[in-house]
């Protein structure tokens, strides 16, 4: 098949195994086949086009889509009854609510004459999730050759490796094939295979090199990569455009590129910025510096209590309750860290995380710290909720509302430290770990 | 008149969408040429963490896109889907709700009687829509946007609150379809951008093509609304200083919402109304006019109670006083002409006030506040020229450079001359022909420099020469420096300000009918809007008096009256014990309590009897209290109960 090396490359080995898995038409195949690999190793790709290429009868499902088994195997059944009776053009829905309906249904759609003598093939993309749905779905999938007695093979593709899925009542074994990462010339040979019609394949081939000499360190994700590559061609060709430098001069190339390239990885591949304002910067030929990312953002204004509330619930949260009487009262005495400590609390109280505490304690730090009286209001309350739905805090133990919610902080430190700071409040003083 | 305040209020908040929302527009225009990087448009709208004002900004920017991109806009509440089921669901009934033009409404009734509905048969039925209205009505509805297929707008109320699954399942596979189903997605994000990154995970991330929007920021909203309601005269109500500086606190100290904010003042506004006879008078001066000619004796004797009329009754000579006291006809002419007078003064207040705060807030460490609210308050208070902070922001007013001066001088022309009204014409033109001057000295000044730069160009070989010359004009200039005709002109302009604040910052309390337009409540204000539920359940139980106004049981602090309802006997003791409390006891004195007044008709009922009545008496005020969350069976002692309020467990 010289036509599919063409189209899929850099998997010969994996496509040759799949060939002769699938044997001819009338053959029964392998009842399952499980194919993993990392994230854009081309597994969809490469199954996708090899049953398009031999033009077999396949039903190709993402179970991302399919949340519940029933939209999963109704998608299937209508598919493949759509499959069988394409000539006459009639289309019944199927509805379809458990598996067994399904093996039965099943035994139906597969008489029609065209899928009668074939196998056909069942692809389950990103088939992780069905580890989510019933029990039985899984090992059901595996040995539907067996149930259904048809010509069917199920493939499973996912990035996780076959024995995270062996369900513990044990089933029957699928053929597990491994895709490799690609290597870097792997990858140099793919990005370089759709070089625009403009250009010169050797000119787009020396700019994928440059661009995976910057990114290939950081990121080895194809569709990264490719969607990098789109995004910054304009600007390599720039110069060529320009008429400032031939296609063949690429060190002067490089150097054009190469500080962008940088930049790219700065902002782009974080998505600090969309790929759309980068395209708008380009044009324009700003310095990207200007544009500020999504996490230039990080400031965020509280009301004054608000500050104060989210102060005093991090003091409750990193504080142990004991030592409230030291930091609060005004008469605590001297009362040395060394004699409060108990064994268990040497570990400092950020390596083990916010601690719940009741809503009383937290009113109690609050009325302390802020220097003016504060009224129990409902503004605060509900400002205390209003810090729940901003994910600020956290309620813990949902049972028992009234009597006593509890809380828990969740900012870091930093951020707290920020809040502080512009209420002129020093919170490290307060803190128990910083003593 | 509050239909008008919320009517402003619209028109401040669309202004401030605007902004927003045209970047919005371009975002979906790039869609285009997204659509083959197979990322979802996104617009992350960065809303402050006001999150009782973001229901109405989320309903106006519907609106705005409705009318402006596409019929298709969905919002979505993170409470309304816990799973991507009823997420796709949800999504799902509100197009359908949306897409108006139904004929067949049969047809839509089919569908959503199926149960389920996947991404697949929401892009089928999107294409039969789409398709039907290029057919049946050709570009009728769409004719602002040129689109062959109106994108479908997703708006997530708040992003914070959605589970991280839902989120990243529903992009995966929105993100498979964006071909056949074109969708934008807009987060509403309280707190920060850095959200998503929390929520999403690269491999998630990497599908939006993420724009960030940042709205105005609330305190910015807040000095626009003012601006916009208070400080001018077109309505005629105003706050006191009391009032605006609880109304701002509660603003910045509590909950940073404009809807609240607007709400208080709109309290306030029906509180004045409703408790200030001469209310009527609160409009527009035409009308008020015509209103005082009909006003009855027992107005015309309420206007004569008015402590500020009082004072200006006293300082007239006695025949007016005597006209003033007893001649309605006289006292309705000279209402009226005080009328005008206050609202003259209004107008004078507010345009000098501005023209001081374009003074003051460029002054470092802003000794008379950064934001003109703060001025205004203080202005309201007292004689802001009595303040320390006026004289040390006078101070700092004569040591300003020349083109900072400039700046604000011409700030406060055009302040001055943005006014229709001719009040203030003579001060506009003063401030004009200071400008003048120093525009003048200005010159002067440059025909110097440049002779001086001449000179030096002419001495530049010789070295020694060019270090003398150099200190020559130092020199020069520090003796200058007492007397330059600049620094006259500043002191000029100086006390030029000066003197417009003495005369024209009066606080309100010396201006005659002042009560009719002020409101100064502050006190009811405060405990509407402030409310206390533990304070107010405290004095209730603690002072039944308070509520029930029955006479009897009135009492002083400390003891307990037997007369009182049992709940507010078991309430008082229960405050003497501490955390556990003994229900024994407890009931003991409950009954020494209820028993102490009815020792005078005991013979009426046997004590057996009596003693089972105080019981159960007991049991349903503790069973009460424990409705109220004041106490709660413990299971650490038989017999005990905990207390839950201060000093609870």
């Amino acid at each position: 098949m010289p036509h599919l090396e063409n189209v899929v490359l850099c998997r010969e080995s994996q496509v040759s195994t799949l060939q002769s898995l699938f044997g001819e038409r009338h053959h029964f195949s392998f009842p399952s086949i499980f194919i993993y690999g990392h994230t854009a190793s081309g597994k969809t790709y490469v199954t996708q086009t090899l049953l398009k290429t031999l033009e077999l009868p396949h039903v190709f499902v993402n179970c991302v889509e399919c949340f519940t088994l029933r939209l999963l195997l109704e998608q299937i059944l209508n598919r493949l009854n759509y499959l069988s009776s394409s000539e006459e053009g009639c289309s019944t829905e199927i509805t379809c609510d458990t598996f067994n309906d399904f093996v039965r249904l099943f035994k139906q759609v597969t008489n029609a004459k065209n899928l009668k003598d074939q196998t056909v093939y069942i692809v389950l993309d990103k088939a992780e999730y069905l580890r989510d749905m019933e029990a039985n779905i899984l090992p059901g999938f595996l040995r539907l050759q067996e149930l259904t007695d048809r010509n069917v093979t199920v493939i499973f593709l996912s990035e996780i490796i076959w024995e995270k899925f062996r369900p513990n009542t044990g089933c029957f074994e699928p053929f597990v094939l491994y895709f490799p990462d690609y290597s870097i010339g792997n990858l140099q040979k793919i990005l370089s295979h759709d070089h625009p019609p403009e250009y010169s394949a050797d000119f787009y081939a020396a700019y994928i090199n440059i661009l995976l000499g910057v990114f290939y360190t950081v990121c080895r994700d194809l569709k990264e990569l490719r969607h990098l590559a789109v995004l910054n061609f304009p600007k390599y060709c720039e110069p060529v455009v320009k008429g400032e430098a031939s296609e063949r001069d690429t060190r002067k190339l490089w150097r054009n590129i190469e500080p962008h390239l940088k930049k790219a990885m700065q902002t782009v591949y974080l998505r600090e910025i969309s790929s759309s304002q980068w395209e708008k910067l380009q044009q324009d030929d700003q310095d990207p510096g200007q544009l500020e990312g999504l996490s230039a953002y990080t400031h965020v204004e509280l009301p004054y209590y608000s500050k104060f509330i989210l102060i005093a619930a991090y003091l409750a949260s990193y504080n142990p309750s004991r030592t409230d009487k030291r930091f609060f009262l005004k008469h605590h005495g001297k009362i040395k860290k060394t004699n409060f400590l108990k064994k268990h609390e040497k570990t400092s109280n950020h390596l083990l995380g916010p601690k719940p505490f009741p809503l009383d304690r937290l009113l109690a730090i609050l009325y302390s710290i802020v220097d003016s009286r504060v009224a129990p209001t409902a503004n605060i309350f509900s400002q205390i909720t209003s810090l729940v739905t901003l994910q600020l805090l956290t309620l813990v133990g949902h049972d028992d509302q009234l009597d006593g919610p509890k809380y828990k902080c969740t900012v870091s430190l930093d951020f707290i430290r920020a809040i502080a700071r512009t209420v002129n409040f020093d919170i490290i003083k307060y803190l128990y770990d910083f003593l | 008149m509050q239909e008008e305040l919320n009517k402003n209020l619209f028109d401040s908040l669309i202004k401030f969408l605007q902004k927003s929302h045209s970047g919005f527009q371009k975002n979906s225009r790039d869609w285009g040429c997204q659509i083959k990087l197979r990322e979802i448009p996104t617009a992350a709208l960065i809303l402050g963490v006001n999150v009782t004002d973001h229901e109405f900004t989320f309903r106006s920017l519907t609106e705005a896109i409705q009318n402006n991109v596409t019929p298709y806009v969905v919002k979505l509440q993170a409470r309304d889907c816990p799973d991507i089921k009823h997420f796709l669901q949800k999504l799902f009934s509100q197009l359908m709700d949306c897409h108006v033009d139904v004929e067949s409404k049969e047809e839509e009734k089919d569908i959503q009687k199926k149960t389920h509905c996947s991404m697949d048969s929401l892009s089928s039925w999107y294409m039969n829509v789409t398709q039907k209205t290029d057919q049946g009505k050709p570009r009728k509805k769409r004719t602002s946007s040129q689109w062959q297929s109106p994108p479908v707008v997703l708006i997530l109320k708040d992003m914070e609150s959605f589970t991280t699954k839902v989120l990243q399942d529903f992009i995966i596979i929105s993100s498979q379809h964006l071909h056949e189903f074109p969708l934008i997605l807009i987060f509403g994000i309280a707190t920060s951008p850095v959200i998503i990154h929390r929520l999403l995970p690269h491999a998630v991330s990497s599908l939006l093509c993420i724009e960030i929007f940042q709205s105005l920021s609330c305190k910015e909203h807040l000095t626009t609304v003012i601006d916009k309601l208070l400080l001018t005269t077109q309505f005629p109500f105003n706050l006191s200083e009391k009032v605006l500086q609880i109304l701002t606190s509660i603003f910045l100290y509590y909950d940073f919402s404009i809807q609240n904010f607007i709400k208080g003042l709109q309290l306030s506004l029906l509180e004045h109304f409703y408790s200030q006879p001469l209310s009527v008078l609160c409009c527009n001066l035409p009308e008020a006019k015509r209103r005082i000619n009909f006003l009855s004796d027992n107005q015309c004797e309420n206007i004569r109670r008015l402590p500020s009329f009082r004072r200006y009754v006293e300082k007239q000579a006695t025949e007016k006083q005597v006209a003033l006291l007893t001649n309605e006809r006289f006292l309705k002419e000279e209402t009226q002409s005080l009328l005008e007078s206050l609202h003259v003064y209004h107008t004078n207040y507010f345009l000098v006030l501005r023209c001081l705060h374009q003074f003051t807030s460029s002054l470092p460490k802003y000794p008379l506040g950064r934001q003109i609210r703060e001025l205004y308050c203080t202005c309201l208070e007292k004689n802001i020229w009595d303040s320390e902070e006026y004289a040390s922001a006078l101070q700092l007013l004569r040591m300003l450079a020349k083109d900072e001066l400039m700046t604000i001088l011409q700030k406060c022309f055009s302040v001055l001359n943005s006014s229709s009204e001719k009040q203030l014409g003579s001060t506009a033109k003063r401030i004009e022909e200071l400008l003048a001057q120093l525009q003048s000295l200005d010159e002067v000044k440059e025909e110097e420099d440049a002779s001086g730069s001449q000179s030096k160009g002419l001495q530049k070989t010789d070295l020694y020469h060019l270090q003398k010359s150099l200190l020559e004009m130092k020199e020069l200039r520090r003796t200058g420096k007492k007397q330059t005709k600049f620094e006259v002109l500043r002191e000029k302009v100086v006390n030029f300000i000066d003197s417009l604040v003495r005369e024209y910052l009066l606080p309100p309390e010396t201006q005659p009918l002042y009560e009719a337009v002020y409101f100064t409540a502050a006190h009811t204000l405060h405990e509407h809007l402030n409310a206390a539920p533990r304070l107010a359940l405290h004095t209730a139980l603690n002072n039944p008096y308070y509520y029930l106004k029955n006479e009897v049981l009135k009492s002083e602090e400390g003891c307990i009256p037997n007369v009182a309802p049992d709940i507010c006997i078991a309430y008082k003791l229960h405050l003497e014990c501490s955390r556990l409390i003994n229900l024994v006891d407890w009931s003991e004195a409950f009954a020494t309590v209820v028993t102490a007044a009815e020792k005078t008709d005991a013979n009426s009922v046997t004590s057996e009897e009596r003693n089972d009545i105080i019981h159960a008496r007991f049991i349903r005020a503790v069973s009460e209290l424990e409705l109220l969350g004041f106490v709660k069976p413990t299971k650490r002692k038989t017999d005990h109960v905990a207390r839950l309020t201060w000093g609870g467990c």
